[in-house]
């Protein structure tokens, strides 16, 4: 498997200044430099991209991350930001020649507060935890990425994270009211409110999802939503790929929003049906999944009518889950589909692209195509309600030219969804993986109004310089998201 | 349509070369908001028109001058809506305008904002050059998020050319109540409500009255209903249609009329004048001759700011004043998009 990380050399004498410059106001223990100490930072949930950072610095206070972002700045040396570091797109790869700046000790949840029905809470909290917090009141934070359990909403904030339920709920923007941001020059700015909207520029908007190229967050106010009272989700198998698209679009024609709406392609379902038995019809040609929630009148009402389309879509099979075990096995499977591709594969390769719904279709028959032209397998998990597509290419690294074939699939993919007027990236970000595509997706006058944008937060580039917009001069290749079977950063966690 | 841009583009390019201002005008409804127009008339009507409308795909795209009765009766046609209600304050009011200003309406708080629902924009910066950000998909995180930066920019960012937005399935039922409450009472009883889920849609608070819309699937509503009593409006849709558009007898009142976003919880806000309430407490509007830094103070105090919406006199400013750290980044945003600041300079604030 290759391995990108330029070993830069640390020049020592620079090191030494930035250590001892950072250990005016921090503990010993909180600025690390020691090959051994800062290796644990050197790659993100894309462990393909591998980069030891010259110093990692681990302030736990407000204060003192101004003082860290002052200090680079006045000294020129470029800063990456770093929650749990489960990101897909190397957004948290760190630099030879910079500082890695952890948030890990950001782990306080400052106030749940259930009257304005909203968590305050420091960029390190993970995802879950808020609404664990939450949860003796009757809420819940509503985004929730494939890696709750771990990533930390800082990053949640970095990435405009969204997860199964956003079609109905939103995304991470919609779900925030409020940020504490450092800038690089060491000031906090307070962006968003606790009302509904504030005066100026919608910088709470633009800081979500940049990367960590635009400030440091130091604190997130959310916003907390009642716990729906009850769950229950159809599943439905069908014998063709176009007709579980129609009952996708059937479903949204009917005005029902459902609260998930997933599909997999058959050779999804199979590697996940092996793995972890959750009742799919392995000779379906697709598996959809409708889920409603709401009251139980509101839930009842909506599940019979999502059966009805389902089956007048022409599902050979539709089943409604009966209570809550049967809810979460119907989940469990979908939730499970990349542990499962990586069980079938030496290796996979997860594609991350959106497009309108009514071009899946044409899409996957155009991805089969590609499966002849590459030689190569593929399977496909859909985030069907918002066009959210995984593609999974499956391959062995370790067979000669099978990685470039798939890195070349993997770009006419990305190629296509831009084609149908989709984009490259619709939930892991941009990071380092995706940054060459960038330039298919945008031409040089929004390159540089985003550089433009950048240089109004940070003058000199140092915040995650080289991730997420690329320079024009770079608009050239293409780089890509691989999991090596035992090798991912984080094989635990699930993806979807 | 590509000559309608390209002239606009020119007028621009010429603009900025004379480094004369352009007031972007479409259907000049909201002339009335934010600071002072100046400068010559860069009129969007001509840049009219929805560009395409999939009501599988919950998308609409639109360009800016596309007048908003237009949108809505597309959508209509389909069952569909833009679920922000935009207020439209007279006949020609197009997207583009309610996209710059970035008001919402009744359903606000309930479905989400302006800024909630776009997904791409096609805009003109300051030198004249065409811009596309975002798209027309749901989840896109390529690049900064420009489009919504652009939602309640006034202008003063760029020209808006064309608007991809979500919209969302009309309710099955909605219904319609009014229980009588002082204020007090109405803001602890929209308070207790909004921490269950119930199917809410709007709400509005003036004199003793509380009226508070249901929206959603029959069972949800009927149910919700029961719970929460109250006496049925007879015409529900009309009611709100006044609300929105600032036509009930509230809004007559003389008088400076100021627009507060506050944290929902806060109990009744102590000021001279009389108040409206809408979004469960978040939004209230003043009808009152208090001085600004009162007004302001009052809304800070609450965790929000405060808007001068509509006044003869707007010398103390149309919007909050914004830190010194804040107001910097808003500089050097606008010196990104427009450098030769002729797009509608002063609208939002003395320097952007």
């Amino acid at each position: 498997m290759r391995v990108v990380a330029e070993k830069l050399l640390v020049d020592l004498a620079r090191q030494r200044q930035v250590v001892s410059a950072l250990r005016a106001f921090l503990p010993e223990s909180a600025v690390l430099f020691d090959e051994e100490d800062v290796k644990p930072y050197e790659c993100d949930g894309l462990s393909a991209y591998r980069q030891v950072p010259m110093v990692v610095a681990l302030p736990d206070t407000e204060e003192q991350v101004c003082r860290v972002l002052s200090t680079c700045n006045e000294m020129r040396v470029p800063v990456v930001a770093r929650g749990a570091g489960t990101g897909l797109s190397g957004g948290a790869l760190p630099l030879g020649n910079g500082v890695l700046l952890s948030l890990a000790k950001f782990m306080r949840i400052l106030e749940v507060e259930p009257r304005s029905r909203t968590a305050r809470v420091q960029p390190g909290v993970r995802n879950l935890a808020i609404s664990e917090a939450a949860s003796p009141h009757g809420y819940y934070y509503a985004p929730d990425p494939s890696s709750q359990i771990a990533c930390t909403i800082g990053g949640n904030v970095a990435e405009n994270s969204g997860g199964v339920h956003c079609l109905k709920y939103g995304l991470t923007v919609h779900n925030i009211l409020k940020l504490r941001v450092a800038t690089i020059e060491g000031e906090i700015v307070e962006v968003g409110s606790e009302a509904l909207d504030s005066a100026g520029y919608d910088l709470l908007a633009l800081m979500t999802g940049s990367e960590g190229m635009l400030g440091v967050v130091t604190e997130v106010t959310v916003r907390l939503l009642p716990k729906p009272v009850c769950a229950q989700v159809v599943m439905a198998a069908f014998d063709d790929t176009e007709k579980a698209g129609h009952a996708v679009a059937s479903v949204i024609a009917a005005g029902i929003i459902p609260a998930g709406l997933e599909m997999m392609d058959q050779a999804a379902t199979r590697a996940v049906e092996e793995f972890v038995h959750a009742g799919y019809r392995t000779d379906a040609a697709a598996i959809l999944l409708c889920e409603s929630d709401g009251t139980e009148e509101e839930v009842a009402e909506e599940i019979e009518r999502v059966q009805k389309i389902m089956e007048e879509s022409g599902a050979v099979q539709t089943q409604v889950s009966r209570d809550e075990a049967e809810r979460l096995r119907f989940w469990a499977g979908r939730k499970a589909a990349f542990p499962a591709v990586g069980r079938i594969s030496p290796d996979y390769y997860c594609m991350d692209g959106t497009i309108p719904r009514k071009r899946l279709g044409e899409v996957l028959r155009k991805i089969a195509r590609m499966e002849q032209k590459y030689g190569l397998r593929c399977a496909n998990v859909f985030h069907a309600g918002d066009g959210n597509l995984h593609p999974l290419i499956l391959y062995d690294a370790n067979v000669a030219d099978e990685l470039q074939r798939t890195e070349e699939f993997g770009a006419e993919i990305l190629e296509l969804c831009v084609a149908v007027g989709g984009t490259i990236t619709g939930e892991h970000g941009v990071g380092v993986e995706k940054i060459n595509q960038m330039c298919v997706q945008f031409r040089g006058a929004e390159l540089e109004a985003f550089h433009g944008v950048k240089r109004a937060f940070d003058e000199h580039g140092l915040l995650n310089p080289g991730k997420a917009v690329p320079t024009l001069s770079r608009c050239a290749e293409f780089g890509r998201m691989h999991v090596h079977s035992g090798e991912e950063k984080f094989p635990d966690l699930p993806r979807f | 349509m590509q000559d309608v841009i390209e002239n606009l583009s020119r007028t621009i390019r010429e603009a900025a070369s004379r480094r004369r201002p352009l007031c972007i005008r479409g259907g000049g409804t909201k002339d009335f908001y934010g600071g002072e127009t100046r400068g010559d008339v860069l009129d969007t009507r001509a840049c009219r028109g929805i560009v395409s409308y999939e009501p599988t795909e919950l998308v609409i795209t639109a360009r800016a001058g596309t007048p908003l009765a237009e949108i809505d009766a597309a959508l209509r046609a389909e069952g569909q809506m833009l679920a922000f209600e935009p207020p439209r304050f007279g006949e020609g009011a197009t997207l583009g305008g309610c996209i710059a200003t970035g008001l919402s309406g009744p359903r606000r708080v309930y479905a989400g904002a302006v800024r909630d629902f776009v997904l791409g924009v096609r805009v003109l910066d300051g030198s004249g050059n065409e811009l596309r950000f975002g798209g027309q998909v749901m989840k896109n995180v390529a690049g900064y998020d420009v489009s919504r930066l652009m939602v309640g920019s006034l202008g003063t960012l760029g020209v808006l050319l064309e608007v991809s937005l979500k919209v969302l399935p009309l309710p099955v039922a909605e219904i319609t109540l009014r229980r009588e409450h002082s204020q007090t009472e109405a803001l602890a009883l929209m308070d207790e409500w909004s921490r269950m889920p119930l199917p809410f849609s709007a709400s509005c608070h003036a004199g003793n009255q509380l009226c508070f819309r249901l929206s959603g699937a029959e069972a949800g509503v009927r149910a919700a209903r029961e719970k929460m009593g109250g006496e049925e409006v007879a015409d529900g849709t009309a009611f709100w249609e006044k609300v929105r558009e600032q036509r009930l007898e509230f809004f007559g009142q003389p008088g400076p009329l100021w627009r507060l976003s506050v944290r929902s919880s806060m109990p009744p806000l102590d000021l001279p004048g009389t108040q409206l309430i809408e979004w469960s407490g978040a939004l209230r509007w003043l009808k009152s001759d208090a001085g600004a830094a009162m007004v302001r103070d009052a809304a800070a105090g609450a965790g929000g700011h405060a808007t001068l919406f509509r006044a003869e006199d707007k010398s103390a400013g149309a919007f909050h004043p914004l830190p010194a750290a804040l107001m910097k980044l808003h500089r050097r945003l606008k010196q990104n998009f427009d450098p030769a600041g002729i797009l509608n300079p002063g609208r939002m604030y003395p320097d952007l």
